[in-house]
Parts: C-alpha cells; structure tokens; sequence
C-alpha cells in the first residue's frame, strides 16, 4: 500500500501567536495537524501493514528543512513542489492532484487545517477533484477488507461518528488522532543525506493560479480589562448588578 | 436563477439554530436567496424556514441523503447550485459545512473562504473579513471570482428575523442512482442531554485540566453551569485527558461561542482556547494562578482555588435561587 502524506510548513504557533502581524518572522515547522498525518502513515505501518510513505510539500527551498523533519521521522520519500507563491487551498488542491495521479496512492492523509490559514478545505477538495471518498476530522483510522476499505472515526460538533469508506481515499486528521513522534537530533543529522525530490509546476503538468488574495492583516480589536473580584459573593453580586447577566 | 444558495443544516429533528446565521450574511449580498435542505422526511423541517424572506426553500429529500455522507451531499448541493445559477454558496461554519462545502466548491470550481467575519464592498469589489493564526489575526481577503463558497462564523452575524411573508417549499429533483456509493455511515453516539446546545446556550460554563478527572469534572463544571441552566465546554487538554468529549471543546480548532456569559474554571487562557470565545460578553475566569493570560481578556477574574470556589458558586447561586 502506499501513502500519500501531504504536510505544509507554516510558522511556529507557539510564536507567530505573539507576534502578530510580523508572524513571518518566527521560525517554521511542520503544522501540527500534519504532523499528526505523518504519524499515522507511520503507525499503520508499524503495525504491519507493508506501506511505502511518500511525503510532499509545496514551497519555497526554505522549507526543506520541515521536509528534513519528515524524512527524520520516517516517511520513505519525500518530495517538495518548487512554489514560493502564497497558494489558497483550491490552488494547494490542483497541485495536489497532479502529485496523486503522478504517484498513485491508496490513501492521502493529511491534517484538517493548517494553523496559519485555519481553512479546513484542502483534503475535501482535492477528494472531489480525485472523486474519491473522503473522512474528515478523523481520529482513529483501521483497514478492512483487505486494505480495500477504512473504517473512519471523526470528530464532529456532535460527537464521534464512524464511517465506512472504500479505497482509495483522503483522510483529514484531527488532534487525537495519534501524539507524533519526537524526532532525534540524530535522526535529523542523518535526514540530511536523504535526498528530497524537487519537482515544479511545470513539471508536473499543472498551472493554478491563487483565486484569493490577501489585502491586509491587523491585530484584531482587544477586549478592554476587566477587573478582579476577592470573592464569590462579589462575583455573584457583579453579575447581577453591573453586568446584569445573572 | 437565484444568487445566493444558502445551506441550512438540521440533525433530522429540527433545524440548527446556528445555520441560521448565514441568513443574515445572505441578507448583506445582493441578490436573492434560496434555502437549501438535504435528508430525509423534511417536511416539518422545511415548513419552519418558510418565513426567512428567502425565494423558496428548496428540499432534496430521499432516503439516499439520511445521513450526511459528503460525497452524496456536495454532489447533490453542486447540481442546485447550478440549476438556480447562483454565484454565492453560504453555510454556517460547522463540521458539517466544513466537511461538505470545500467539497461542493471544488465540483463547482470555486474557490471558498472559511469562516467569515464581515463583508465590505469599496467601489464595487467586495473584500471579506476571516480569522487567521487562531483568531490571533483577522485577514482581509478579495476573490479573483464573483463565484464562491462561503462559511460564516455564526457569532459574527446575528440570528435573522423571522419576518417575512411566507415563501414556496419546492422539492428539489435529483436522480439519487447516480449519486456515488462508495462512503458507508456506520454509527453516530447518541448522548441525550437536558443542557442546553454549547453554540446556543446564553451561558456557557468550561472547564480545564485542573479538574482532574471526569468525575470532578462534571460535579463542577456540570454542577455550575446546571445552576446556571447553561451549557458545558472544555478546553483541548481538558478532552485529551478524557474528562470530557470531543464535542465539548471550545476553541480554534473546536467550537466557536460567544455567549452571554463564560465561565472558565481551571483555564489558564491559551490564545487557543481563547479564540473559541473572545466575542462573549461577559467573561469570568476562576483560577489559582495570577498571572494566567485569561485574567487579561476577563471582565472579572477571581483568583483562588477551584475546588474551594467552585462549589461554593454553586452553593451561593442555588440558594439565591430558592430564595428568588
């Protein structure tokens, strides 16, 4: 079975949080949720399914390093689409395609959104563009039918729900979904002799352009300070009295 | 041909509440608007949307779309979109329209904007207001297309008036053989409860990790927000150490609320979390540790132990009750 990992690298949340809108200057990981891909791909083939793991990227050569990360990991292959464009998640999708009709996975996995964008469309689109079936949010993922079904659990506003889907298909993951693996200073030495795949736009045989552009970023407005209270009582009587919500 | 195509989500009983709000972003765009129903006996259902001042509320109604399967559901939601020629698809933001909707727009080659804010138009192009980076930033965006999906996050826009003269229910026709067979619906829990919807709820009581346990976690977090008649959420460590369920998380990567009043016990205030709850209009944060960053967005903040505070809220609010 081969695996198709997809995974974007976006700027450390911990940090771009505090910065604000100069977010780019904090240092660049692998989004978490991707993370949580890869190490599913992993999993599954701990547990004995014969896998090969490719994983892909899109970007600049600055991201080689978060591909460095996969490879650190232990995806088999690791391929970067040469692309230094702000994409929007439909452009992101038509690469996408033309790397999945280029490798010919089972399954895509990837992570429901990426923590910069928080868009939550990628996988869902590229399952439509593919017509393939597709499980989103999911947290816990198992192969029937001799790996041509997953039996899907995913998170949802209402619960956990499972689905049933046949093969080949994306899967979007969610945080429980697995804890990824630390990755060793060792394991990220020796990732540096493994080669990573560059292939571009043209190569692949696809030309997308971005459809969404962004204008501007501000800070959004902050809520003005509140005030404290030394007890239950005199939180009880501020709600009530002043802020008349009790 | 109507130009916007706005998709109402229900749980087989009664209609969400919360898609509504996309009405209210339909209202601000040009054009006319249609509401759109998927499942299975919607009769009541669609009867109940009659007097949001839409054009027709358009039912595809079959046993084939019992369940939210999205292959079946963005196949069928991308042929009315194109029947009624509408540029503009909306839904409320959920993990029904977020699994359903990318997907739809994609058929339809548009692209989509999540979780929108605000609509401006200046000199006739039209930008749109989204959160990025966990809310911690809003982005303005515009669109290479007059052709789009949209969600919109339901606290930003209003619950519509119901107001209007009542408008035509038409039952949208598909050919439900050539829908594609290949996602099966398994189970869904079902998990009764008396408390009001986290996204509905006036008041909203959340608990964090600091609660130790799913025991405690309900005798307090549940026990304040029931003398509260509110709902209950959770943080993401709060899930993760199983004292609560999934749907119960509140946050960037969980549900969006802002109710009334927020309570937040135990909940140190990462921008995370934080994101999930910004626009309530009064917050109150219970926690031991001074300095932790909710007590800067809270209205009032009271420092000190839970496990003392807590029960003595709850003690203070009954009676106050019984006296009342």
């Amino acid at each position: 079975m081969k695996i198709l990992v997809s995974f974007k690298s976006v700027p450390d949340p911990n940090e771009a949080i505090l910065a604000g809108a100069a977010a780019s200057a904090a240092k660049s990981v692998i989004n978490p949720f991707d993370e949580i891909a890869i190490e599913e791909a992993l999993q599954i083939r701990e547990r004995g399914d014969a896998v090969e793991i490719v994983a892909v990227t899109i970007g600049a050569p600055a991201v080689e390093e978060q591909v460095r990360a996969a490879l650190a990991m232990g995806v088999d292959r690791a391929i970067r689409i040469d692309d230094s464009r702000v994409l929007d998640p439909y452009a992101v999708a038509r690469i996408l395609r033309a790397v999945v009709e280029k490798e010919m996975p089972q399954v895509v996995i990837m992570g429901k959104q990426a923590v910069d964008d928080d868009s939550n469309q990628v996988g869902q689109m590229l399952a439509a563009l593919l017509g393939w079936p597709q499980a989103t949010f999911v947290s816990k993922v198992e192969f029937l039918d001799n790996k041509t079904r997953a039996r899907c659990t995913r998170e949802t506003d209402a619960g956990l729900e499972v689905v049933a889907i046949d093969l080949p298909a994306v899967i979007t993951t969610d945080l429980r979904l697995n804890q990824p693996r630390y990755v060793s200073l060792p394991g990220l030495i020796k990732a540096r002799r493994r080669p990573i795949e560059t292939l571009t736009c043209n190569e692949l045989r696809v030309d997308v352009r971005p459809l969404t552009t962004v204008l501007s970023i501000a800070n959004p407005p902050k809520r003005a300070a509140g005030t404290r209270v030394d007890s239950v009582e005199e939180l009880i009587a501020k709600l009530r009295q002043e802020a008349k919500v009790l | 041909m109507v130009e916007t195509l706005v998709l109402i989500e229900h749980d087989r009983e009664r209609v969400k509440r919360q898609s509504l709000h996309a009405i209210t972003l339909a209202r601000q765009l040009s054009g006319k608007y249609a509401l759109l129903l998927l499942g299975q006996g919607l009769g009541e259902i669609a009867a109940s949307l009659v007097s949001y001042g839409a054009s027709v509320v358009l039912v595809a109604d079959d046993p084939a779309l019992a369940e939210p399967l999205a292959d079946r559901y963005a196949t069928v939601i991308a042929q009315a979109a194109r029947k009624y020629d509408s540029k503009i698809l909306l839904g409320t933001s959920s993990t029904f329209s977020k699994d359903i909707l990318p997907r739809t727009a994609a058929l339809l080659d548009i692209p989509m904007l999540t979780d929108v804010l605000a609509v401006e138009e200046n000199d006739g192009s039209i930008s749109y207001q989204r959160p990025v980076n966990a809310g911690s930033m809003l982005a303005t965006v515009k669109l290479e297309t007059d052709r789009c999906v949209l969600t919109a996050r339901a606290t930003a826009f209003d619950e519509p008036a119901v107001d209007a003269a009542a408008c035509p229910i038409e039952r949208f026709e598909f050919d439900a053989a050539l829908l594609p067979n290949r996602m099966e619906f398994i189970s869904r829990e079902q998990r009764a409860s008396d408390r009001p919807d986290l996204t509905e709820a006036a008041v909203v009581v959340c608990g964090g990790r600091p609660l130790r346990d799913k025991e405690t976690f309900e005798r307090l977090v549940g026990g304040l927000a029931d003398a509260l008649a509110g709902a209950v959420g959770a943080t993401r460590a709060a899930v993760d150490s199983g004292m609560a369920p999934n749907d119960y998380q509140v946050g960037q990567t969980g549900k969006v609320i802002a109710p009334q009043l927020y309570i937040g016990i135990g909940i140190s205030g990462a921008i995370q979390h934080l994101a999930g709850i910004k626009d309530s209009r009064v917050i109150v944060a219970i926690n031991r540790d001074p300095d932790a960053p909710i007590f800067q967005v809270a209205t009032y903040g009271l420092v000190g132990d839970l496990h003392q505070m807590v029960p003595q809220l709850i003690t203070a609010l009954s009676k106050g009750a019984e006296s009342a």
